[in-house]
């Protein structure tokens, strides 16, 4: 292989995004790619607190680019993971908390649980979900906005149905829109500092390593609306209700999803959180879970587009189902599961990434790091279909140990 | 069958209305209160069993502890006239290290050692080492459950663990582990005395420590 310095950076970028797409396709890449999601690593290595990093986009940019240069990633995330801070106090964000707002400035944010939608809302919510977002979880989710819980319903306006815009007259409202607009140009301004960060990555050679974020159907109604205890009841309670709102989430799946279509490195990161080993039966996943995910990744892979699943905990008791997809379109990010069985099942189906154990990246030595990452090149890049990544999102973790990870996967992972 | 076995195969098979109905009408033929929570207590240690055997998972443990806690609200307040001593097999002090704010797991781990037996004192999420040394000196409790999701944790366990030490309580305190993308490795990384990977490993932990 020419030396990497030998190549401009178009050359880099053009070899970089086959390297990812032959590993999808299960052809054998040049070598074995290795990147990853990383969430609190790159600011903790360049010296920024996570607080900084979300409130100074400048700050956020220059850690990310020290990552960039410094490990070599096949794809790059950059900054999105740190996110904005000033529109999220503006909007007053009830569902998390984070660095300088209930946490640590160097703490990771964490999502806090709760049931934004009550279990007697099914029925709206299936009706018309737009309607029930707007005027219920928007005011419930943000209190900046909760005004929008007077806002007149859409789906009447017709006829008589504009003289109910009456309640835009409303003080509550009046502030809600001011919130939203104030909210909208710092969101705004974040934007722009990622889309700054994203061309200036891809001058120097590193694609972006996402076109898209996406949430099983089972994830979009548990996660955010009834709350895990929530949905985990009402799989029992209620499953009917259930079943339909997942035909509902199955669309705004495909709706989350359909906004890699057509990018060039169209990859779709699909954050599984309740479909693992420990949270449901067998049965329940193959009843509530699987089917949903399936119909949506589908529906993107019609698109084009390469769904990365990113299986956040032990998957092994579902490999069996979960094998039912197109041969040669998807990444399966696995965690904590036995990365022979996953490649036996998995291997001829999907792109396997992922499983060097984060424990191991903080409490190991490089040398403990490079032995697990040649067994999973052994193992799972037997003739490609691996990507080389860290078992969960990097936070915390010696920097000597990310490396060996890196230059590891870079000098053992070449295929000859 | 008696009204009480109605109710133990109510609660163990998941017939939410119709266990609370049942209690209702124990509570109403005069049935002792305390015999009510045996009854709660048999059927527990079926889900117990059912959860172990992979029967059973998070969605049972989620609807049966929510029955537990309906049926205990009503029958709470009769209790209060009778002096209420139930043998415990042990105390558990339980929490979620400091700056991680999950805890579901946490939850399931305190609910099944409860309804193994333990007396649990759970402090939550986002806890202190400091305050983990204060209720253990307090309690005089001989388990120690550490909950932790995220990487930070690893520090913060190690932490606690060390001020259990300084505090000169870590030998008569048994340490467990537990969470999401914990394994043994962390354990030993932390000092602990083991870990456990999900409920059941807590109980079978427990037992093995105090003997029950």
């Amino acid at each position: 292989m020419a030396n990497s310095m030998d190549k401009s950076p178009q050359e880099l970028y053009q070899e970089r995004v086959q390297r990812i797409k032959d590993a999808v396709a299960l052809k054998t890449p040049d070598r074995v790619p290795v990147f990853g999601p990383y969430q609190l690593f790159p600011y903790l290595y360049a010296g920024v607190t996570l607080r900084e990093a979300m409130n100074d986009y400048a700050a956020a940019r220059r850690a990310c680019h020290k990552f960039l240069d410094d490990f070599q990633p096949d794809c790059d995330f950059g900054p999105i993971l740190a996110y904005p801070a000033k529109p999220m106090e503006t909007l007053g964000l009830k569902w998390f908390k984070w660095p300088g707002h209930g946490l640590g400035d160097n703490t990771i944010y964490q999502y806090v649980e709760g049931e934004y939608m009550t279990a007697d809302e099914y029925d709206e919510f299936i009706f018309d979900p737009s309607d029930f977002m707007l005027t219920k979880w928007v005011p419930r989710s943000f209190e900046g906005l909760k005004g929008f819980a007077h806002f007149p319903t859409q789906r009447r306006m017709m006829w008589s149905g504009w003289m109910g815009l009456g309640a835009f007259a409303s003080g509550e409202m009046q502030e809600s829109f001011r919130v939203a607009v104030e909210a909208g140009k710092q969101i705004n301004e974040w934007w722009a500092s990622i889309a700054q960060y994203n061309s200036e990555a891809m001058a120097k050679g590193f694609p972006i390593a996402y076109a898209a974020f996406d949430w099983p159907p089972f994830d979009i109604i548990g996660d955010t609306l009834r709350g895990t205890r929530g949905i985990l009841g009402d799989i029992r309670r209620r499953p009917d209700k259930l079943l339909q709102a997942l035909e509902i989430a199955t669309r705004i799946f495909i709706e989350y999803g359909s906004g890699a279509a057509g990018a060039e490195l169209p990859l779709c990161w699909v954050w599984v959180h309740k479909g693992t080993r420990n949270f449901m039966s067998d049965e329940q996943f193959k009843t509530f879970y699987w089917p949903f995910l399936r119909r949506g990744l589908l529906a993107l892979i019609e698109k084009g587009i390469i769904p990365v699943v990113y299986w956040e905990a032990d998957i092994e008791n579902r490999l069996e189902h979960i094998v039912d997809i197109p041969p040669g379109k998807a990444i399966y990010h696995i965690a904590q599961t036995d990365i022979a069985k996953a490649k036996a099942v998995l291997g001829g189906t999907v792109c396997i990434m992922g499983n060097v154990p984060n424990a191991l990246l903080l409490a190991g030595t490089p040398d403990d790091v490079k032995a697990y990452c040649k067994m999973a090149i052994d193992v799972a890049g037997k003739d490609g279909g691996y990507i080389m990544d860290t078992a969960v999102m990097l936070d915390e973790a010696k920097p000597e140990n990310v490396k060996a990870m890196f230059e590891f996967t870079r000098e053992y992972g070449v295929y000859r | 069958m008696s009204t009480k076995q109605q109710l133990i195969d109510a609660i163990a098979d998941m017939r939410e209305d119709e266990a609370l109905q049942l209690a209702q009408q124990l509570l109403e033929a005069g049935t002792a209160p305390m015999e009510i929570l045996e009854a709660c207590r048999d059927a527990m240690a079926i889900v117990g069993q059912r959860y172990e055997q992979g029967e059973y998972f998070l969605p049972e443990l989620v609807i049966a502890g929510d029955m537990l806690t309906a049926i205990g609200e009503r029958i709470k307040p009769l209790l209060q006239a009778q002096a209420v001593s139930t043998a415990k097999k042990g105390k558990v002090v339980i929490g979620t290290v400091q700056g991680d704010i999950h805890d579901i797991g946490k939850d399931i781990v305190a609910f099944m050692l409860d309804v193994s037996g333990y007396e649990v004192i759970d402090l939550g999420v986002d806890v202190p080492a400091s305050a983990f040394v204060d209720k253990l000196q307090e309690s005089q409790a001989g388990i120690l459950a550490l909950s932790g999701f995220l990487t930070l944790a690893f520090d913060q366990m190690k932490h606690t663990v060390e001020a259990v030490r300084e505090a000169g309580l870590r030998d008569r305190v048994k340490i467990m582990i537990g969470g999401a993308i914990m394994d043994d490795s962390v354990r030993h990384y932390i000092g602990a005395d083991a870990y456990g990977p999900d409920a059941t490993a807590a109980v079978r932990l427990a037992n093995l420590w105090t003997g029950g």
